[in-house]
């Protein structure tokens, strides 16, 4: 227990960081940034206490709004996909999400994806739709969505495969 | 009683959900209202710290640039003050307080930037204690940067020209037509100059400048130059495309300009107004 607690508090500060110092500089096409530390909140354990999960969130959203001064667009999106992962989890992973002895190191990839991909697409859509604040864009809203999405998606499922004996 | 406790008990993460995106949604709308985000900015101890430690590393990868910057700047200085020395005459000052100018320069670096989003702000290493307040301009030797708006003891922070708030007078370097510089929030190389009337010669190529009607900024600074413009829907007033001559990308070090005068002006103004 103690070295899940250990191991998270590292993940949310290394993720941070990383996001903030290195990731939050890409810019590639001008626009498009990959955001990893949305992980923190995929690989959070699956069976533990919801409203911890939920305050985390808020944390983690908020630190990185910190950061890149946005008032509290990311910490808005991270609430919401913590409040719907139980939902997410159980449409991608079925029943064995029920068992509570689900890790994600050993989930079919179809589903991992599915979870991954979706949590990515609610959490960048209602961050970039804070970020205009204004229904005249909403056009680009949908095309940063799906870019970063594309990006993010991509980033996460790198970093886990490279980290995959580390979660295991 | 009992009942209102089990609902509340029942629903505790419902009602924690909703009370933790109801903070976030209102700090989002306060940074969005002009002048009023008072909570959060990156200009405080913990984020200006981690943000000026990563960025000595990359100053230092970035010196050799900084260092033909500087050149850049002292061969246009020095030329200028020879020209300057033939046709120099003696000022005659009235008393102490006019020996230092009307704006008075400081330097700082900029440890933080962004240029991708629609509001975009830049971090200062200098604060308070180095003598920065809000309100003052921020400018490199090739032109505008921003205005700063939040100070903490270390850290300040700068609304950008490339920011959806932000509102700067500008005009023409040849005549003196003056309008606003806005920008549209897509691409960080080209700024927008509205309300300029449709008398003004516009010309492809030409520079923009501050227009010092702004007691943040002296006039004559360079902005950018115009690379396109149309008439707007009301066919009297230009909307002209400025291309930046800063790259908002890679700023490295910059001056913070303080209107010493700038007290002095708005009780004017206050008097005036009453």
């Amino acid at each position: 227990m103690n070295s899940s607690i250990f191991k998270n508090i590292i993940r949310f500060v290394g993720l941070v960081l990383i996001q903030v110092l290195i990731l939050n500089n890409i810019n590639f096409l001008g626009y498009i940034n990959p955001y990893l530390y949305v992980l923190f909140l995929l690989l959070y354990p699956f069976n533990s206490n919801h409203s911890l999960f939920l305050v985390l969130a808020f944390l983690l959203g908020f630190s990185i709004d910190l950061f890149e001064d946005s008032g509290g667009i990311h910490a808005a999106a991270c609430v919401v996909i913590a409040f719907v992962r139980p939902h997410l989890l159980r449409f991608s992973f079925g029943i064995s999400y029920d068992h509570q002895n689900l890790r994600l190191s050993t989930t079919p990839f179809g589903a991992r994806l599915t979870y991954i991909f979706l949590s990515i697409l609610i959490h960048h859509f209602i961050l970039f739709s804070l970020e205009m604040f204004s229904l005249n864009h909403i056009i680009i809203v949908l095309k940063k969505t799906l870019f970063s999405s594309i990006f993010s998606v991509l980033t996460i499922i790198l970093s886990l495969a490279v980290f995959s004996k580390k979660y295991r | 009683m009992q009942q209102i406790f089990n609902f509340l008990i029942r629903n505790k993460n419902n009602i924690l959900f909703l009370f933790l995106l109801a903070l976030a949604i209102f700090f989002t709308i306060q940074t969005h209202s002009f002048h009023k985000s008072k909570f959060i900015s990156s200009a405080n101890g913990l984020t200006g710290g981690i943000y000026s430690w990563a960025n000595d590393f990359d100053t230092y990868m970035h010196l050799d640039e900084y260092n033909k910057r500087l050149l850049e700047e002292n061969k246009k200085l020095r030329n200028t003050l020879t020209n300057l020395s033939d046709t120099i005459s003696v000022e005659n000052h009235s008393d102490t307080s006019s020996f230092e100018g009307t704006y008075y320069f400081r330097t700082a670096r900029v440890i933080n930037n962004n240029y991708a989003k629609p509001n975009n702000y830049l971090t200062l290493n200098q604060g308070a204690a180095n003598g920065i307040e809000s309100e003052f301009g921020v400018i490199t030797s090739k032109g505008v940067i921003g205005i700063v708006d939040r100070v903490n003891n270390k850290f300040s922070r700068v609304i950008s020209i490339l920011n959806s708030e932000s509102r700067i007078n500008a005009q023409l370097n040849k005549t003196n037509h003056f309008g606003s510089l806005v920008w549209n929030g897509k691409n960080p190389n080209l700024v927008q100059l509205i309300d300029v009337p449709r008398q003004a010669p516009v010309k492809e190529g030409d520079t923009i400048v501050t227009g010092g009607r702004s007691l943040i900024f002296p006039a004559g600074i360079p902005i950018g130059s115009i690379q396109d413009f149309t008439l707007d829907q009301s066919e009297s007033y230009y909307q002209i495309n400025v291309k930046l001559f800063n790259d908002m990308t890679n700023i490295g070090y910059v001056y913070v300009i303080e209107n010493r005068e700038k007290e002095e002006i708005r009780s004017l103004e206050a008097e005036n107004e009453q």
